[in-house]
């Protein structure tokens, strides 16, 4: 570890090597390993070697302890030395050369000049949880700043929309940097805190629950209150005489219920709170929050009336039950017919514990979606909507760092890429401000013929692992569409 | 704590990593395997406090080179201060223009000056001092992007020909430019030669008062840029084909020049998906579709 002092103006005075430099805040020092991070010297690693294997998932050594992986693919058997990744994390580095010093086709030495730049990306993170994060449309923030809004919530998950050139560039210029920043933190599978106007703080990172105000979520709810009554009814009929299943979205009361009429389950004289919708169904019995069944109580009778006397009895049992059986108490009506808490018989601790096992662990999920216009297909041919064409036959696949992604349908590329599946450390980033994200595109070399290629620089590929492998293609920089 | 320099082969067990502050070196030799070793263990020692003897003249060596005289006195920055000098009567340039290149040449001498080798490289961040006999040759590629297969151009050098340097310099490296180039890469006798040269080509690919083309004085970024407060190129918004050979004929006509006085032996330009070529010198057409578009006049493509 070295020290460092603070000089003037948040600059700071490197002492790791005589050259002594002065960095400013978001910038490397000359040798792009060291970097102010808001006035602290920090070790930004640049170098790595990066073993290249013949199988999939090839093993990666670092050649310094401590370093990230540049994120580079894996496929093929040999070892880079890059300066790549040393201010893939910090701001304002300069970006490339990324000299590499390789054996590529029998070239002995290898100068790289660039790299691929997204001004037009962001990403959709899928959070499985029931819990309200904030109303739909909401701003989404980062460090205080908006980088993104909630979008339609789909089954059991809540949607957040980030990025996006509005936001890299249409903002002030510390919206752009945030905004950057947890994108390609997102990105690149680590933990980004996120704020919503009117809701909720969530922790995000991709492959991982999602924390909500502080609270780890474990699992996905089974089904609506409405769905999880149709599944269980046959289990809970004869074991209770009534069950509800509480639920934002739509809470389920099985005397009620198509299911419970389907099994003769007696009226219990249950009077719910919140708008009937069909019977059995209701709708808004609480207000949304991080409660019970993704609404905001604690104390599940606060959602019912009293029991009608005509139809309760004192004895009668009911359980009551979140989507997810992450909460869950049972009843039984005293001689004035109030709901008391018993200890739940085992047959019922048995169904609210099927409940849990049919929820799937709660993750949160991270799509990279970039658009990549006229500049990828220059390099590749002299008719570039050729190559969409062939993106769009099939002919040619898209991969971002190895994955497989998926191509919008219409214009131009536009895909999506699942970040879990992509090297670590893929992502980078320019002051543009813009992601630096990997994007190959593969295909057979009768098409690449067929595509207009120029197969003389095609022929290297015969040597690849077998003969129907393809080859990727460079990206030529500066000419987006 | 004392810095030590970083001094490993790496993983094929046949090249030298060297790394010491911002210097980087990738050194290969081939010739019989105890010379190998005494030139490994050559360039470990020379590089053992190669930065402190730099830095001791730093504020001299940050300071526009005089074309005619130096106070300068280690052998490196001597070497620098003579790789700048044709330069420097005309332009602004100070000694660290040449500072990889130097450095390289200074490694790759004191491991010839200890082994007999066939073939030998130091490599310093793309500028690269090269040794060859009899029959050797070296092949250096140009890629566009590390994580893709495959190179886009390849300079063969035989021992035969006079270039026994290489460098590369442009907006994307590591160092500032004033220029728009994405990459120039020079053949030159010596590595420092063509450190410095591909300094000023890349400085010379230009389209001066453009406004799609971002600049900001040097020592905002890095407050002791050598360059002050000079302007550098920081973004090159969307250039037209017309615009692009403009910036690129400003960059040929620099290095024909150099080509004239005997500084360099070839250059390859590229800016922006199109290349340009100088001098003949064993550069081998290796094109994609994209570069074979309309050429500037009296430029070679590749």
């Amino acid at each position: 570890m070295t020290d460092a002092t603070v000089a003037g103006g948040d600059k700071i005075r490197c002492d790791a090597c005589p050259v002594m430099c002065y960095i400013k805040p978001g910038a490397a020092g000359a040798c792009d390993r060291y970097a102010n991070h808001n006035g602290e010297l920090v070790r930004v690693d640049p170098h790595i070697v990066l073993e290249r294997t013949v199988s999939h998932g090839g093993r990666l050594v670092p050649f310094q302890a401590g370093g990230d992986w540049d994120g580079k693919i894996v496929h093929e058997p040999n070892v880079f030395v890059t300066a790549i990744g040393a201010g893939t994390t910090y701001p304002d580095y300069k970006p490339a050369p990324f000299i590499v010093s390789s054996e590529v086709d029998g070239v002995d030495m290898v100068t790289v000049v660039t790299e691929g730049i997204f001004s037009y990306c962001g990403v959709k993170v899928k959070i499985d949880t029931d819990r309200y994060l904030g109303p739909e449309t909401a701003t989404v923030r980062a460090e205080g700043e908006a980088i993104g809004h909630v979008t339609t919530s789909e089954y059991g998950s809540q949607m957040l929309s980030l990025g996006g050139v509005h936001h890299l560039t249409g903002g002030s210029k510390k919206e752009g940097r945030v905004t950057c920043d947890a994108l390609m933190d997102l990105s690149n599978c680590k933990p980004v805190e996120l704020t919503i106007d009117g809701g909720a703080t969530v922790v995000v990172q991709a492959g991982y629950p999602p924390i909500v105000n502080g609270v780890a979520e474990e699992r996905m709810r089974v089904g609506c209150g409405s769905a999880t009554i149709g599944m269980f009814a046959k289990q809970w009929h004869g074991k209770v005489d009534e069950v509800v299943v509480v639920d934002d979205h739509i809470t389920g009361v099985l005397s009620e219920h198509q299911a419970g009429k389907l099994l003769d389950i007696p009226d219990t004289g249950i009077k719910m709170k919140g708008r009937r919708s069909t019977p059995g169904r209701y709708f808004q019995v609480a207000d949304p929050g991080t409660g019970w069944g993704g609404t905001n109580i604690s104390d599940p009778l606060s959602v019912l009336g009293p029991f009608n006397p005509k139809e309760a009895r004192a004895g009668l049992t009911m359980l009551m039950v979140s989507t997810t059986g992450e909460h869950a108490a049972y009843y039984e009506l005293d001689e004035s017919l109030r709901p008391i808490e018993k200890q739940m018989p085992p047959d019922l601790k048995f169904s609210v514990e099927r409940i849990q096992e049919n929820c799937e662990p709660a993750l949160c999920t991270v799509l990279f979606m970039g658009g990549a216009g006229g500049s990828l297909r220059a390099g590749v041919t002299d008719n570039p909507v050729r190559l969409t064409r062939s993106v769009k036959d099939a002919l040619t696949r898209v991969t971002s760092g190895g994955a497989p992604v998926y191509v919008w349908p219409g214009g131009g590329i536009t895909f999506m890429v699942d970040v879990t599946q992509m090297p670590a450390g893929a992502f980078g980033y320019v002051p543009t401000p813009a992601l630096v994200a990997p994007i190959e595109f593969t295909l057979r070399l009768s098409d690449y013929a067929a595509l207009g290629g120029h197969m003389d620089h095609v022929r290297p590929l015969a040597s690849l692992r077998d003969n129907t492998e393809t080859r990727p293609m460079p990206y030529i920089p500066g000419r987006r569409a | 704590m004392k810095r030590l320099p970083q001094i490993a082969l790496l993983s094929d067990g046949k090249r030298l990593h060297l790394q010491d502050g911002p210097i980087d070196l990738v050194i290969g030799a081939s010739g019989n395997e105890g010379e190998v070793r005494a030139a490994y263990e050559a360039a470990a020692r020379r590089f053992n406090g190669l930065l402190d003897e730099l830095c001791e003249e730093l504020n001299e060596l940050r300071k526009a080179a005089d074309p005619a005289c130096s106070a300068l006195s280690g052998v490196v920055a001597r070497r620098m201060h003579a790789a700048v000098a044709p330069f420097a009567a005309g332009h602004f340039i100070t000694p660290m223009a040449a500072v990889a290149g130097s450095v390289a040449e200074e490694i790759l001498g004191a491991m010839l000056d200890a082994a007999r080798l066939d073939r030998a490289y130091v490599n310093n961040g793309g500028d690269i001092a090269l040794h060859l006999t009899g029959a050797e040759r070296f092949a250096v590629g140009l890629m566009d992007r590390p994580d893709h297969r495959g190179v886009m151009q390849t300079i063969n050098i035989e021992a035969g020909d006079p270039a026994r340097g290489i460098a590369t310099s442009g907006r994307r490296g590591r160092s500032f430019s004033l220029g728009i180039a994405d990459a120039v890469t020079v053949l030159a006798k010596t590595a420092s030669q063509a450190d410095a040269a591909a300094t000023v080509i890349a400085n010379a690919v230009d389209l001066p008062g453009h406004p799609g083309i971002v600049r900001l004085p040097a020592n905002e970024l890095q407050p002791d840029s050598d360059l002050g407060a000079r302007l550098v190129t920081r973004a090159v918004g969307a250039l037209g084909e017309r615009e692009i050979d403009d910036a690129l004929r400003a960059g040929v006509g620099r290095a024909q020049q150099l080509l004239a006085a005997g500084l360099i032996e070839g250059a390859a330009l590229r800016l922006l998906g199109e290349t340009a070529v100088v001098g003949s010198t064993g550069i081998r057409a290796s094109a994609l579709p994209a570069f074979r578009g309309s050429a500037p006049v009296g430029v070679a493509r590749v």
